[in-house]
């Protein structure tokens, strides 16, 4: 299982085995991460799921899609370049060790 | 002093306060009740992703099991609440199995059920309804064998299952009784859009409809017949014509009622000063500031009003003011919704429906109060954002499509 390491708005990290397939989001919220609210569940439509990729890992994760791109704007903490909503973001083995921060602001 | 709390309805609005109550530093016990039998999950995704395929029944759980246990929440599933009684400080639950739970306080969270179509024949297979996940099993149980599926309702959940059956090649027809689609929720223009975006992706829409019976042989349903005497071929007849409050717990405890639905104040309180209510089930005051009574069935109400009612069981008065917003996936067709319009006196229309992306900025008194936007987050966001600001953005400004909205917002 892909490992993927959640450092929180007070800087404390945390780490958890995903389900492969399973979004970065998911990950969080079924294991009781707080700070990422995913009001939506994954729908892609609430924008409180909002992280940022550890800059190591922006290229293998890649960008948000149109959809995402436009729902960042509106996001209550500002975007930054590696901003993705974590529900948009499905654990694989390559993404093995990822680390993203969770987005101080969520609702 | 709260040491005890039971949370009747383990869905959204009742896992939200058992969550909000431990983050609120809640130390105490929390039984939460669900007659379901799986764990807590959501129900968006049962007329969308699960039903696509691309959703399975583990991904719809809120929690897992473990985060019950890290959190001392106590889950007594597939069993429900059959009787109750509250003295002045705490009461007593006794659940179908026979199980006793006592309780100091009490939340009511029992979300709704959809409201049945009785006409002849509606017992027969293949009738169906989506609420809950054993509804969605029953639908997929049957999906694959049915070429032919009649929606009746043109409503979110069934416009989310006739965009589905389209995709999967079914020959689907949605018969809607009222004039137009979604008639309660949008106005004409965009119910106008949604039934020629339907039409275009291969569905058969009626308006007025006048549902007669259900034909069926050997106990399967087979088709629907109209009041005109023409029968509609249907193996699968998903009816979504709305929900009603489930109010049994709250009958039992004599809440007083509105519209058939629990009443409570923009503290989530009902009219028993032990229990909290939130979620579907209940009746609230308009929290965007206005005037009256609403009933919101989404899930930014149930989230929004259950962290409010948490807060109430604590002790902690904070009233509850949000902006509603709800979303709806039909297909291709990406529906979002901000902000309540009724009492809306003037509309602006964006974009082009013609190419399934457009925005609908309603107006009251000159002032933006809600949008409905199809495929067009960046209006969407705009407006969810200045709304909450307690914002607005000049009618007249926004009805030139090509400037961006966020970029025409004032106080
Ligand atoms: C198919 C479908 C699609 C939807 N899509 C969207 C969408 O896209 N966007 C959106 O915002 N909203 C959507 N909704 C609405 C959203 O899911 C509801 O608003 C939300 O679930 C309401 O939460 P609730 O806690 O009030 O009720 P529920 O989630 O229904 O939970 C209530 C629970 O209480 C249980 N219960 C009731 N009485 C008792 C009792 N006496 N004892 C024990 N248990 C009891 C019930 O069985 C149920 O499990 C959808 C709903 C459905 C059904
Ligand atoms: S969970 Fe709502 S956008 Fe990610």
């Amino acid at each position: 299982m892909p490992k993927v390491t959640y450092i929180l708005p007070d800087g404390s990290e945390t780490t958890l085995d995903a389900r492969d397939g399973d979004s970065v989001m998911e990950t969080a919220v079924k294991n009781g991460v707080r700070g990422i609210v995913a009001e939506c569940g994954g729908a892609c439509a609430c924008a409180t799921c909002h992280v940022f990729v550890a800059d190591e890992f922006a290229d293998v994760v890649g960008g948000p899609g149109e959809v995402e791109d436009d729902m960042l704007d509106g996001a209550v903490t500002d975007r930054r370049e590696h901003s993705r909503l974590s529900c948009q973001i499905k654990m694989c083995a390559d993404f093995d060790g990822l680390r993203v921060t969770i987005a101080p602001k969520q609702v | 002093m709260t040491n005890k709390i039971l949370i009747i309805g383990a869905g959204q609005a009742g896992m939200q306060i058992a969550d909000s109550l431990r983050e609120e530093g809640f130390t105490g016990s929390i039984t939460m009740i669900g007659d379901e039998s799986q764990l807590p999950y959501q129900r968006p995704p049962l007329s969308k992703a699960f039903l696509y395929g691309e959703a399975d029944e583990e991904s719809l759980e809120f929690r897992n099991q473990k985060f019950y246990a890290d959190n001392n929440i106590e889950l007594v599933l597939g069993d429900a609440v059959v009787n109750i009684s509250t003295t002045e400080n705490g009461g007593v639950a006794t659940t179908a199995s026979g199980k006793t739970i006592e309780f100091d306080r009490m939340a009511l969270t029992p979300g709704s059920v959809p409201r049945k179509l009785e006409i002849a024949g509606s017992d027969l297979d293949g009738v169906l309804y989506m609420r809950s996940l054993a509804d969605a099993r029953k639908l997929k149980e049957r999906w694959e064998a049915a070429k032919n599926v009649v929606v009746i309702g043109g409503g979110f959940i069934g416009l989310e299952v006739a965009a589905v059956a389209t995709k999967a090649g079914k020959n689907v027809t949605v018969l809607e009784g009222a004039d137009r689609m979604m008639a309660r929720a949008v106005c004409p223009f965009t119910s106008e859009y949604f039934k020629n975006a339907h039409e275009r992706r291969g569905a058969k829409i009626t308006l007025n409809a006048r549902i007669s019976h259900f034909e069926g042989a050997n106990g399967k349903v087979s088709g629907v017949a109209l009041e005109d005497g023409s029968v509609i071929p249907a193996e699968i007849v998903m009816v979504g014509i709305g929900v009603l409050a489930r109010t049994e717990v709250a009958n039992l405890l004599g809440l007083e009622l509105a519209n058939g639905a629990i009443l409570v104040d923009e503290f989530a309180q009902t009219s028993n000063p032990l229990v909290v209510a939130a979620g579907d089930a209940v009746m609230l005051p308009n929290p965007t500031g206005s005037e009256g009574l609403v009933r919101l069935e989404s899930v930014q109400n149930a989230v929004d009003q259950a962290h409010v009612a948490a807060k109430t069981l604590l002790g902690k008065r904070e009233s509850y003011h949000a902006l509603p917003w709800f979303w709806s996936d039909q297909a291709d067709i990406k529906l979002q919704i901000a902000g309540l319009s009724t009492g809306y006196d003037q509309t602006v229309v964006r974009g082009n429906p013609d190419e399934d992306s457009f925005s609908v900025l309603y107006y009251k008194n000159g002032r933006l109060i809600a949008v409905d936007a199809v495929n067009h987050v960046s209006d969407y966001m705009a407006v969810r954002k200045c709304l909450t600001n307690a914002q607005t953005i000049p009618a007249d400004a926004a009805a030139d499509s090509s400037v961006a909205l966020k970029t025409l917002v004032t106080a």
